[in-house]
């Protein structure tokens, strides 16, 4: 068991210094890309917290995604350190309020009920102007990263953004590590495993869902925040259920609930993406069949979680 | 509103909910009765509407098209269980999710590499190819009533099979307890292939005959992949009945919510659905 | 509100011209042939799948047609190519406009068709201070309130062809009207065009419908326009949507009675699939097939000798970008590098389209005729000017 985690620590330790020193050689097209793989893998991991955890599986994880990142958007160039939390609180009040209504459905039910939640935000954010409609709302500037007079970081720099996406990356997969080793987060695994037997040991499981649901939330606020301030415009197809789709696909692809999985089949899909598209107008044909290729021979996804905790 | 109007507006969403029920009810049968989450559901609608207007122009028929097409989808469906889906049955739901979304990726790029990416137009098939006059000015084209009836005979036949016949009987058996059926001496790998070549055939069919009333375009088919998912939800797995009288809920809330809330009609068809799940997390028609 | 980003855009602007004006002062000719013994690397952002696919097609096509007409050569330097297909997906847009701009270093951007993409891509471009040649999305605020000096549209406002409609409506004595459209940007920028300038010429829109985008069920609205009995009707619809509502519209017994205009996008690059069903619908738009001036001819017969396909408005478009192109760099003798003399050039330009001769508004959009047009057999028959050099009127833009 300490093997297991002492390896697991050095790949991630290895991991994190090869992505330091990756903008020594990277150029900046490819920084940028890698910023966006590492926000990605950020919103995977938060709905793995979902759907590889808890056995929740959302299809509506856009909406926190995009809540925050119009959050944002319609700030007028703030302060990053309190729109920032602001704006993940934002998504965590909109996780808190509708997983309070939603948590009650289960299986495709709840896949349902969080795609139609999601999509009634998609509609109302795309056709009312006060939000730039579906042209998408431009950020009039990024956030302003001064602390007490001393500018920390340049938001208008790549590397900069580079940086902090990185940071938030690794913080996330700490705490959500750390959230899987608590007692918290083995009420979850057995929610997932056997909701019924964990509500006869006592445990308001329904408390423990909407704590992980509003947790996802913000994280996935967190994601979207990063992903307006990258791109600096928002566009409502950023919390369609097409962006809820690719994440479902990245956590199923990369393995549920082992959180690194799934932040690697963040960069997996945008990888193969970013190089099968430069070897033909078809790529997605490639995709497609690169993604049944590892439903079919991959059972368990590109990580697979260990055997005694699987699933289905 | 006039009392006229209001009919005709009413007739607009019972034929929208048929026509909603069409598309969806293959969904229904491969959803509802396997337990396979099939997102290509929209791609083989859209597979049926290119059969429809690639047949059209080969044989010079609409009626004969669309049998041609029926024969093609159904062997498509038989081909693509024994190859893909045979091997998710025992497997967690989310793997049928991925898998089916990698068939959308292909198919999608084999329909842009065949057909390239025009709009297409079907013409209306006769005898059906004519308008009937309702008031001074609105007439009604006579195909979109009889894709109605054809909804309505479909929903019939598809409730007296599955209610009423052998064939319906192992259907329901199966999605049931498997393992039992196959004591029983069934062969449920050959039903279950059947079941999923029929619903691959319903949703061709479904693209074939909405062909000639809509157009043939790309993309076509992720338009109506979320819609037929709500139907089938609000009915309640497995549920034809359900289905029906849900994709006639939601035909009628399309109607009139554009018409009294134009400003949010696009939220209508996800407010009704959420409505009803937190009503009744099971859906109208659903079993416990 | 808008002051600061674009303040941020100009001074990077600024710093390029800057640089580039100290290197032309400097040693005059030196960097001129510098510059000519590399190519000038045009990125070509535009959709090649889904279903603008054709569109982005038509334009590349064309562009590279003007570019082979001059020996490949454009401002005395050789053009290369980097194209990227957009998808038309807007979640991507920043990713694809940086493959190009960060990865393919290139020297000019030209893009894109879908107006979400555009704004995006738009964005993109500014910061990075590289030359932008729109060759369609005609988001107005594009050229408005989102406008910057390093970018140039070739194409049209979402406003401007459906703007002159209103006055052909109200001049046949059209008092009252209809409209229809999807509930999104493009089509609800394209009502407010046509409800102004019907609003100037007297008329009223009595009730405004919409449907959700890309929804295509429309038997509910038509029977609600059968029973509001309007004079006219007046449209926004484009590619598979606007099939299917002309067909619905003819199949519901309107065409008889309530006669339907829109603009010129409902009967672009759809005649065939409508059928029957367009045969005499009028539009506006800023080009007809059938334009008879001597510059539309032949570049239809080149186009279609060139790619065996029919010139369209986006091919129109596309080969105006390039002519655009063309003439910035002949003013800097190709060094494109030079935006400092190059942009007041463009500004400048009369470029002669096959649509008719235009200019640019200081806004960087088009001012050009808009053409009333008539849709018989698979042509939109040009009937006469609709509204001579017509200007956006680029609310909100501040250049300067």
């Amino acid at each position: 068991m300490m093997g297991r985690q002492a390896a697991r620590r050095a790949l991630l330790a290895v991991l994190v210094i090869a992505l330091a020193l990756f903008p020594l050689v990277g150029a900046k097209f490819y920084l940028t890309y890698a910023t966006k793989i590492m926000i990605m893998a950020i919103f995977a991991m938060s709905l793995d917290l979902l759907v590889g955890v808890t056995g929740l599986v959302s299809l509506g994880h856009a909406l926190y995604f995009g809540a925050a990142g119009y959050a944002l958007a319609m700030m007028d160039g703030p302060s990053l350190w309190w729109s920032l939390p602001a704006s993940m609180a934002l998504a965590a009040l909109a996780a808190l309020a509708i997983g309070a209504l939603v948590l009650r459905a289960s299986g495709i039910y709840f896949i349902m009920v969080t795609l139609a939640f999601a999509q009634m935000a998609y509609f109302f954010v795309r056709d009312s102007s006060y939000f730039g409609g579906s042209d998408g709302k431009y950020l009039n500037a990024r956030p302003d990263a001064s602390l007490f007079g001393w500018r920390a970081l340049d938001l208008d720099s790549h590397l900069h953004r580079y940086y902090l996406a990185l940071a938030l990356a690794l913080a996330v997969y700490v705490l959500l590590r750390r959230v899987l080793g608590s007692a918290f987060g083995r009420v979850l695994v057995g929610i997932r495993d056997n909701e019924a037997r964990m509500r006869s040991l006592g445990f308001a499981t329904f408390r423990y869902k909407l704590a992980a649901f509003v947790l996802a939330g913000a994280l996935a606020g967190l994601a979207g925040y990063l992903t307006a301030l990258q791109d600096g415009i928002m566009n409502p197809e950023q919390l369609g259920w097409n962006r809820s789709g690719e994440a479902l696909v990245m956590v199923i692809l990369g393995g549920m609930g082992t959180l690194a999985g799934p932040a690697l089949g963040a960069g997996a899909l945008m990888a193969l993406e970013l190089v099968f598209s430069t070897w033909t107008k078809h790529w997605q044909l490639l995709l497609g069949v690169f993604v049944i290729g590892v439903v079919l021979f991959m059972p368990r996804g590109l990580l697979a979680r260990r055997k005694e905790s699987g699933h289905g | 509103m006039d009392f006229a109007t209001f009919l005709i507006q009413l007739l607009n969403g019972v034929q929208y909910g048929l026509l909603l029920f069409l598309i969806a009810s293959g969904l229904t049968l491969i959803f509802g009765i396997m337990g396979v989450i099939n997102l290509a559901h929209g791609s083989f609608y859209m597979i049926g509407a290119y059969l429809a207007f690639w047949l059209t122009g080969a044989l010079g028929n609409f009626w004969l098209a669309l049998l041609a097409g029926v024969a093609l989808s159904v062997l498509l469906g038989v081909a693509l269980e024994w190859l893909l889906v045979r091997h998710l049955y025992r497997r967690d739901h989310l793997y049928q999710v991925l898998l089916t979304y990698g068939l959308i990726l292909v198919f999608e790029e084999l329909r842009s590499i065949l057909f390239g990416d025009d709009v297409h137009g079907v013409t209306v098939p006769s005898p059906f190819n004519f308008s009937l006059r309702l008031t001074d000015t609105l007439s009604y084209s006579v195909y979109r009533l009889a894709m109605s009836a054809i909804c309505l005979a479909l929903a019939a036949a598809m409730y007296w099979t599955i209610a009423r016949t052998r064939l319906g009987m192992m259907i329901r058996a199966g999605s049931v307890n498997r393992e039992m059926v196959q004591a029983l001496g069934i062969n449920v790998g050959l039903l279950y292939r059947l079941v999923f070549a029929l619903g691959v055939a319903l949703a061709a069919f479904a693209g074939m005959l909405a062909a000639p009333a809509a157009s043939v375009f790309p993309g076509m088919g992720n338009q109506v992949l979320i819609v037929s998912f709500v139907v089938v939800v609000i009915g309640g797995l497995g549920s034809v009945r359900g289905a029906l009288v849900a994709a006639l809920l939601i035909g009628l809330a399309d109607v009139f919510g554009q018409l009294a809330f134009p400003q949010l009609s696009g939220m209508t068809v996800y407010l009704v659905m959420a409505v009803v799940l937190l009503w009744r997390p099971r859906g109208l028609f659903g079993s416990a | 509100m808008k002051q600061r980003k674009l303040l941020q855009g100009r001074r990077k602007f600024l710093k390029t011209a800057a640089g580039a004006a100290a290197l032309t002062t400097g040693a005059l000719h030196a960097p001129y042939i510098l510059a000519q013994a590399s190519k000038i690397k045009v990125g070509l952002m535009l959709p090649y799948t889904g279903t603008y696919a054709q569109l982005g097609i038509a334009i590349t096509d064309a562009f590279k047609l003007h570019v082979n007409e001059n020996g490949g050569m454009l401002g005395g330097r050789g053009i290369e190519f980097a194209q990227v297909d957009d998808e038309s997906e807007p979640a991507k847009a920043t990713d694809n406009a940086n493959r190009l701009i960060e990865r393919e270093k290139v020297d000019v951007l030209v893009g894109t068709v879908h107006s979400g993409v555009a704004m995006a891509m738009a964005k993109v471009s500014r910061e990075a201070g590289v030359l932008t040649i729109c060759p369609n999305a005609g988001a107005d605020a594009l050229t408005a309130a989102a406008c910057a000096p390093t970018f140039f549209r070739t194409s049209f406002s979402n406003w401007q062809p459906a703007y002159p409609m209103g006055k052909v409506l109200a001049d046949r004595g059209v008092k009252n009207v209809v409209t229809l459209t999807w509930k999104y940007a493009a089509g609800e920028e394209s009502i407010n065009g046509f409800k102004e300038g019907f609003a100037q010429a007297g008329g009223k829109v009595t009730k405004e419908l919409t449907l959700p985008f890309p929804q295509v069920e429309f038997q509910a609205l038509l029977t609600e326009i059968a029973s509001l009995k309007p004079d006219a009707v007046f449209v926004f619809f484009a590619g598979g949507g606007a099939v299917k509502f002309v067909k619905d519209y003819a199949a519901a017994g309107l065409r008889k009675t309530i006669p339907l205009y829109g603009s010129g996008f409902l009967t672009d690059g759809t005649l065939q699939a409508q059928g029957e069903a367009a045969q005499g619908l009028e539009t506006t738009l800023h080009y007809g097939d059938s334009l008879i001036l001597p510059k539309n001819l032949a570049f239809r017969e080149m186009y279609n000798k060139a790619t065996g396909r029919e010139a369209d408005v986006y091919a129109v478009q596309g080969y105006d970008a390039a002519q655009l192109l063309r003439i910035g760099l002949e003013a800097v003798r190709g060094d494109i590098k030079a935006k400092k003399h190059m942009i007041p050039a463009m500004e400048r330009a009369e470029i002669d389209s096959p649509r008719g001769k235009f200019t640019l508004s200081k806004a960087h959009n088009p001012v050009q005729d808009i053409y009333l047009r008539k849709a018989v057999g698979l042509e939109n028959k040009v009937q006469g000017v609709a509204h001579k050099a017509l200007a956006d009127p680029a609310r909100g833009c501040k250049m300067t």
